[in-house]
């Protein structure tokens, strides 16, 4: 017998079940969707990320968010492969570097950025969170490795939160390796409980909420 | 019920210290704050029937753990990632040691793991030369400083910042810096080139969801994120007991998660990671391991009245609220589990003979019970298992007096007659000066004050009432 079936006999051992033995069925999920118009989800949200230090912005128009992004870029940016920043035009603005599709250009183009751009699959109101599903648009480095983070959102993609997300997104195994939550700027509070930002990950999360879809 | 002396005197020594109970008092006393405002009715108003439903999942996840550890197995292999089965923490060294010298490798970057503390993951890979750094800004310092977490989130909770100095100044040879955003900063940089040049990155999991074959992290800083994105091969190390059903019931364990332990909504990274990077993806490890280990879980398993135990998801909330705890500190605590937690799940995994003291470690308020996210009855347990050392001490014929005295207390406690009689000579003795300061009593009296007899006995009282002399 090896280990596998060594371990797995142990358990049914332990809970006198046989080998094949079906469960009896689980718990139902516990999904509670709370009914919130669009205003009352982008003020929660707002309020949420910023009480954490993040901060929003919500324009109009791709054209005007790519205005912003260009405004508060001052220093060499990043951007991911993303539907929606191509559609903004903001692959396209100064000193930004994008199209990456090579893991170590992308890594040395990360390491070296001021700015690292996003969109994101979903936003979530309760938490002010940004979900980030790793795919050919969005990879995992540059929300992560930049010290800000900037994520360009179409405001249709802002859900209630949780429960919402994995109502829709019930196996998410199906279509990424890797769906990333971020609530906020990257936090300790190792050090006597002192609240510091950006310590591995960015110590600045601006949110810009587009109303326009690009679909 | 036997301490050892050291062990006693390493107590004393901690509650003696000013600074060291000024720091943990203070920040558990903020986290108990925070806990209790996160969870309260305005902010949850559904927390009493999410901790239900949490420790209905776990029950259920466990009574049935060898079919969702199967599939949980299938859909790693399905997303092409690999399973191991581990049944000791020796195990889950050798594989890593020898994956890593397959590949190669010699840097190997470590997330925040309770799992690989209790096995001694880092001291096993040291052994086999291989160098793995803890990048968790909290366990780097006590890695740093040779040292175990002292708190189940809060490792390094007992060091201040000038502790914290003093380590970085004498292990990275960098300038003295007493604030606390340098140390960090510090920390960032010198890690950061350990991430982009590591090899391997091992994380423990927080939960192992069966349905999509998935490892879900939760974390504030992103050393775990960048622990599985930036090397190309991800091991994630999990006991057996991690498991939940399905991605659905995230929602359930994650409001009660941060919120219990932190008093955060959400923690600022939850990474739900299934399988290696896909075709079509940019980034991410090219390799995906779970380790699932067992390490004594099946004993604990076994036991279906102490089973809860292992539906712990170390929030960290029953240390917080633990008067002793908050006394004694996390390192008088022999395992890596320190807290009413580590009281109760220390003796199941070690055996009672190694530290028979730890279920006394409670004064029974049931604080933790009252805080604890997915409702473990941790009084109950405590007092089975003293039932079990009492048993065993029986056994070897030890603690004869204890069990005379109790014997006599209950032979006597039958005899109206002899009941009255010792009363009264109980309260005769208490007034003797220096009756409480023999024998077994001084014990007793000297963490007590001694209670005053009244003047009169209820039985005087009452004789006296119904001769009509009192009103
Ligand atoms: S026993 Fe309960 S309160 Fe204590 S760490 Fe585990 S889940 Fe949290």
């Amino acid at each position: 017998m090896n280990g596998r079936d060594a371990l797995l006999a142990e358990v049914r051992q332990a809970l006198g079940r046989q080998k094949g033995q079906a469960p009896p069925p689980p718990p139902p999920p516990r999904i509670v969707i709370p009914e919130l118009s669009l205003p009352q989800r982008l003020a929660l949200f707002r309020s949420r990320l910023e009480e954490l230090g993040g901060k929003v912005l919500e324009v109009p128009t791709l054209a005007a968010a790519r205005q912003a992004v260009a405004e508060l870029l001052d220093g060499p940016a990043v951007a991911s492969n993303s539907l929606v920043l191509a559609k903004a035009g903001i692959p396209s603005l100064p000193r930004v570097v994008s199209g990456l599709r090579d893991a170590a250009a992308l890594r040395e183009a990360c390491r070296n950025a001021a700015y690292g751009i996003t969109s994101a699959d979903f936003a979530l109101a309760e938490t002010g969170t940004l979900v980030l599903m790793a795919s050919a648009q969005e990879d995992r480095l540059v929300s992560l490795l930049p010290p800000v983070h900037i994520a360009v959102v179409p405001v249709s993609r802002l859900l209630s939160g949780l429960d919402e997300l994995y109502n829709r997104k019930a196996k998410p195994a199906e279509e990424t390796s890797a769906m990333i939550l971020i609530t906020g700027p990257s936090r300790s509070a190792d050090i006597e409980m002192i609240l510091v930002r950006g310590v591995h990950g960015p110590r600045l999360v601006q949110v810009i909420f587009v109303d326009e879809d690009v679909e | 019920m036997i301490i050892s002396a050291e062990r006693k005197q390493s107590i004393e020594r901690a509650v003696a210290d000013p600074k060291l109970q000024l720091a943990v008092y203070s920040a558990t006393a903020r986290l108990k704050q925070k806990r209790v405002e996160a969870v309260s009715p305005a902010e949850l108003p559904d927390y009493q029937q999410l901790r239900e439903c949490a420790h209905q999942l776990k029950k259920h996840a466990l009574e049935n753990l060898d079919y969702y550890l199967e599939q949980f197995e299938a859909n790693v292999l399905a997303h092409g990632g690999k399973v191991i089965f581990a049944q000791t923490g020796k195990q889950v060294g050798e594989f890593i040691a020898t994956l890593a010298k397959q590949r190669g490798v010699s840097l190997l970057v470590k997330s925040k793991s309770m799992t690989t503390e209790e096995i001694h993951l880092n001291e096993a890979l040291e052994r086999e030369k291989l160098e793995a750094v803890e990048t968790d800004l909290g366990e780097y310092i006590l890695q740093l400083a040779h040292e175990r977490p002292f708190h189940i989130v809060a490792p390094a909770v007992h060091k201040t910042r000038h502790d914290v100095a003093d380590i970085l100044s004498q292990k990275l040879g960098v300038q003295r810096e007493e604030v606390p955003e340098h140390q960090a900063m510090i920390a960032r940089r010198t890690l950061r080139e350990k991430f982009l040049a590591a090899g391997i990155g091992i994380s423990g999991a927080n939960f192992l969801v069966a349905d999509s074959g998935a490892v879900v992290l939760v974390e504030n800083e992103g050393n775990a994120r960048l622990c599985v994105s930036a090397p190309p091969i991800h091991v994630a190390v999990a006991g057996i007991e991690k498991i939940i059903p399905r991605a659905q019931d995230l929602p359930v364990f994650l409001k009660l998660l941060a919120r219990s332990g932190t008093g955060q909504r959400l923690t600022v990274y939850t990474s739900f990671l299934s399988g290696p990077r896909r075709a079509a993806e940019v980034d991410g490890p090219s390799e995906f391991y779970v380790v699932l280990m067992n390490n004594g879980r099946t004993k604990l398993l076994a036991d279906s009245s102490k089973r809860e135990s292992l539906f712990c998801i170390r929030c960290g909330a029953c240390l917080n609220a633990c008067p002793v705890y908050r006394k004694i500190g996390g390192h008088n605590y022999p395992w890596a589990y320190s807290g009413p937690i580590g009281a109760i799940i220390t003796p199941q995994y070690q055996g009672l003979s190694q530290d028979p003291w730890l279920p006394y470690a409670s004064s029974l308020c049931g604080a933790c019970a009252e805080v604890c996210p997915v409702k473990i009855d941790i009084p109950r347990i405590l007092l089975e298992l003293r039932h079990e050392v009492t048993r065993e001490e029986r056994r070897q014929g030890k603690n004869g007096l204890e069990r005379f005295a109790f014997r006599a207390y209950s032979w006597v406690m039958r005899k109206p007659k002899l009941y009255a009689a010792a009363g009264r000579a109980a309260a005769l003795g208490a007034r003797l000066p220096g009756m409480l300061s023999l024998g077994p009593a001084r014990l007793w009296a000297s963490q007590r004050e001694t209670p005053k007899p009244a003047a009169a006995s209820f039985r005087q009282l009452w004789r006296q009432r119904q001769a009509g002399r009192l009103p």
